[in-house]
């Protein structure tokens, strides 16, 4: 099988795991011919402004779309790959880099190159960050930040083999090792400044629940996966999640069903200094934007 | 004009633009970053413990860098220094993670150009895998254990959340200590092997015109303790000139009064220089203020390294190449020196009596202030700095990243190596592939 993987407004962090799994590797790649990936493979595009990439059967696209030759190269990829997979919470929501949503890429990058400004044909910025399938079909989505190295092992094989991957639809709740009581003595939420409750110190199993201590804690708005069977990787460690894995079942809105769980439960929302911040991995589809909300 | 789009084998979005006068002989040459999410701004307003575990995805190679940098500046907002376990943790987390890089640019992205026959085209990490079956899997599963061994003390190897405004969010727990010694035992075997045979393999056996691809002299900047050994984690840092003459000492929080960041139009990130010593930036030849960061800045700023087996890996080097040494392509070499002395560290760290104290996090109450964290990444020197307002959000966000700090160089080495390899308007795809092994001994 043909493999293409592009990267346009990301981190490295998804191309990272594919080298993350270790012994799993080199059986993987005997399967797989991989014709275009920066990252560990020397194939060039020709040129910016019309790039080329090497007709394929699967494409695997990391980061969002947040420039118009990053545009071009999904477009290109889009055209050559018969199978386009969105890889990471970048390319299937957005992502982190999607906060500059609330203040506009254009009027954002002014703020860094200040009066010298950035030439065009280095960096063209589009009005906004996007997903993918905002510019072009998507075939199939993997989020995460980034994916595991078995989840994205477990994609590739699956197409492989002609299979269906496995995609969970519940929240990360469903697999969240922490003790719910159903009570919670908070009114309002805290900020993560102070450590959380544990039954047994270094012991995840012994976690109060977040969100019952008070804390503001995405899991049951977050689509559950992270981690896989081990449980949820920021839980794990006694840390609140923040929805890295984007909406349960890939769509909905983070901020609205988060803001929505505290107020049924008669948590003052108004606690939560940075509201929008709720569509960290989520800002993309149009959901953050320049002066949307009286909180940016 | 020459382009070469993008730059392959390296962390980050790149490419290179070569300019020919009238007789086919280079005029200029320029690396031109072209990747920018503007992390500065966006994190504006947001309540500074959470871009502690935001401005992770500023590089998913490296994370674990700017995750600890910035908890150290946001705990200098906040006015507090967290326990010493915690701190032990951190460290132990930021030289794991230079395990797991430092393997990756070596065997992954520098490699295929060294084990690779000049006729394997196109060099890929994959070609090499394939080659080197062995050896490719070897280093493969030991990228992994250190990844593991990350999970195991920090919850996550990518995108990490376990260093919180105060401390850590859990202690390491002692039945975890066997195994883990065990794994560091691996680790420091592979390094003592790696450097081994790299010094066989690929040092001894580089053509004197690959480890000379360009010709510069810089400074060079790195963190240092109070003996002037390097340090990965907390130190000082110092900056030496090109001779090795002169050099300047200071803490991370002074970096302005050294250091000052210019920007050109044709590349999106910045370039630092030192404004201590020069009087104005430029990317002339003989500017003084220009400066690089990595590996071989560190070992060239420091007297030595604090484990005894690289401290006489670096001595054997010095004897070899001398101090300040100024070929770029012996960075590669000076990244396996420190992968012995970070897995050296690493077992040394796993032996103390307190690195499973319960002691790990001490409340804070955020609130105004101005705080600067800094800490080596396996690019160089990296610094966050931040101020945060009396709800103790971000007001302002500075960061200077190590590409930025080598961008100068950087752009010198493209250029050098380009006017030494392209003659009468002559290149081929195996020059422009030489041209790219010197931006590749940085890695952005």
């Amino acid at each position: 099988m043909r493999v293409a993987w592009e990267w346009l407004h990301s981190c490295g962090g998804c191309e990272a795991t594919l080298l993350d799994l270790g012994e799993a590797l080199p059986p993987l790649l005997r399967r797989l011919e991989i014709v275009h990936m920066s990252l560990l493979h020397d194939h060039r595009y020709g040129s910016d402004s019309a790039p080329e990439i090497p007709g394929a059967d699967l494409g695997l696209v990391s980061g969002g779309v947040a420039f118009a030759g990053q545009q071009r190269l999904l477009e290109t990829m889009r055209r050559r790959c018969d199978l386009l997979v969105a890889l990471g919470t970048c390319a299937t929501h957005g992502g982190i880099p999607a906060l500059m949503n609330s203040r506009g890429m254009v009027d954002g990058l002014d703020g860094i190159a200040g009066s010298v400004g950035i030439d065009p044909d280095v960096v063209e910025p589009l009005e906004r960050v996007h997903a993918l399938d905002e510019i072009v079909q998507v075939d199939m989505v993997l989020p995460g930040c980034p994916p595991d190295p078995e989840q994205v092992g477990g994609l590739l094989t699956a197409i492989l083999d002609g299979r269906e991957p496995a995609r969970p639809s519940r929240s990360v709740c469903d697999s969240c090792p922490a003790i719910r009581t159903g009570e919670r003595r908070e009114a309002g939420v805290k900020r993560f400044c102070s450590p959380p409750e544990v039954a047994e110190a270094g012991e995840a199993v012994g976690l109060r629940c977040l969100q019952e201590q008070g804390f503001l804690c995405l899991g049951p708005v977050t689509a559950g996966g992270c981690g896989m069977e081990r449980g949820p990787h920021c839980i794990r460690v006694g840390v609140p999640c923040r929805g890295c894995l984007g909406p349960v079942g890939g769509q909905g809105n983070q901020m609205v069903a988060m803001l929505n769980i505290l107020a049924s439960g008669g948590v003052d929302f108004r606690t939560v200094l940075d509201r929008r911040g709720l569509l960290r991995f989520a800002g993309a589809h149009g959901r953050l934007r320049p002066g949307k909300g009286k909180k940016r | 004009m020459i382009t070469i789009t993008p730059l392959t084998r390296i962390e980050g979005h790149a490419r290179i633009t070569i300019r020919l006068d009238r007789e086919g002989n280079v005029a200029d040459a320029r690396l031109h970053v072209n990747s920018l999410r503007g992390f500065e701004q966006f994190v504006l307003g947001r309540e500074a413990e959470e871009v502690i575990r935001i401005v992770t995805r500023i590089c998913g190679i490296c994370p674990w860098m700017h995750h600890l940098a910035a908890v150290q500046a946001v705990e200098e907002c906040f006015g507090v220094r967290p326990p010493p376990a915690a701190e032990r943790l951190r460290e132990l987390c930021l030289l794991l993670a230079h395990v797991g890089d430092k393997i990756l640019h070596f065997f992954f992205l520098a490699a295929p150009d060294f084990l690779l026959t000049d006729s394997c085209r196109p060099r890929s990490a994959f070609a090499l895998l394939q080659k080197y079956p062995e050896l490719g899997g070897e280093a493969v599963a030991t990228r992994r254990l250190a990844q593991e061994m990350l999970e195991r003390v920090g919850g996550r190897a990518i995108h990490p959340v376990a260093a919180v405004a105060g401390g850590f969010s859990r202690p390491l727990a002692v039945r975890e200590l066997p195994l883990l010694r065990k794994q560091a035992r691996q680790l420091l075997d592979f390094s003592r092997r790696t450097l081994e045979f790299a010094g066989r393999e690929v040092f001894d056996k580089l053509p004197a015109g690959d480890r000379c691809l360009d010709r510069i002299r810089t400074g060079f900047l790195g963190l240092v303790d109070r003996r002037g050994r390097a340090q990965f984690y907390r130190g000082r840092l110092r900056l030496v000139d090109a001779a090795g003459m002169r050099s300047e000492e200071f803490a991370p929080a002074e970096h302005g009064r050294f250091l000052a960041e210019a920007r050109q139009p044709w590349s999106a990130s910045g370039f630092p220089w030192a404004s201590c010593w020069s009087s104005g930036f430029s990317l002339e030849d003989d500017n003084d203020g220009i400066y690089r960061v990595g590996p071989l800045a560190r070992l060239n700023v420091a007297e030595t390294l604090a484990t005894p087996e690289a401290a006489a890996a670096l001595d054997a080097f010095r004897s070899r190449f001398g101090r300040p040494v100024q070929e770029t392509m012996l960075g590669h070499w000076a990244r396996l020196v420190e992968l012995l002395h970070v897995t050296e560290r690493i077992g040394l760290l796993l032996h103390r009596d307190d690195i499973c104290d319960d002691a790990v996090w001490t409340a804070v109450r955020p609130g105004p202030g101005r705080g600067v964290g800094c800490v080596e990444a396996p690019r160089g020197t990296l610094i966050h700095e931040y101020e945060t307002d009396e709800a103790g959000r971000i007001s302002r966000a500075d960061l200077l990243v190590a590409t930025s700090h080598n961008n100068a160089a950087m752009n010198r080495s493209v250029r050098s190596a380009a006017a030494g390899l392209i003659r009468n308007g002559r290149y081929s795809e195996e020059i422009l592939g030489r041209i790219q092994m010197v931006v590749r001994a940085y890695d952005p």
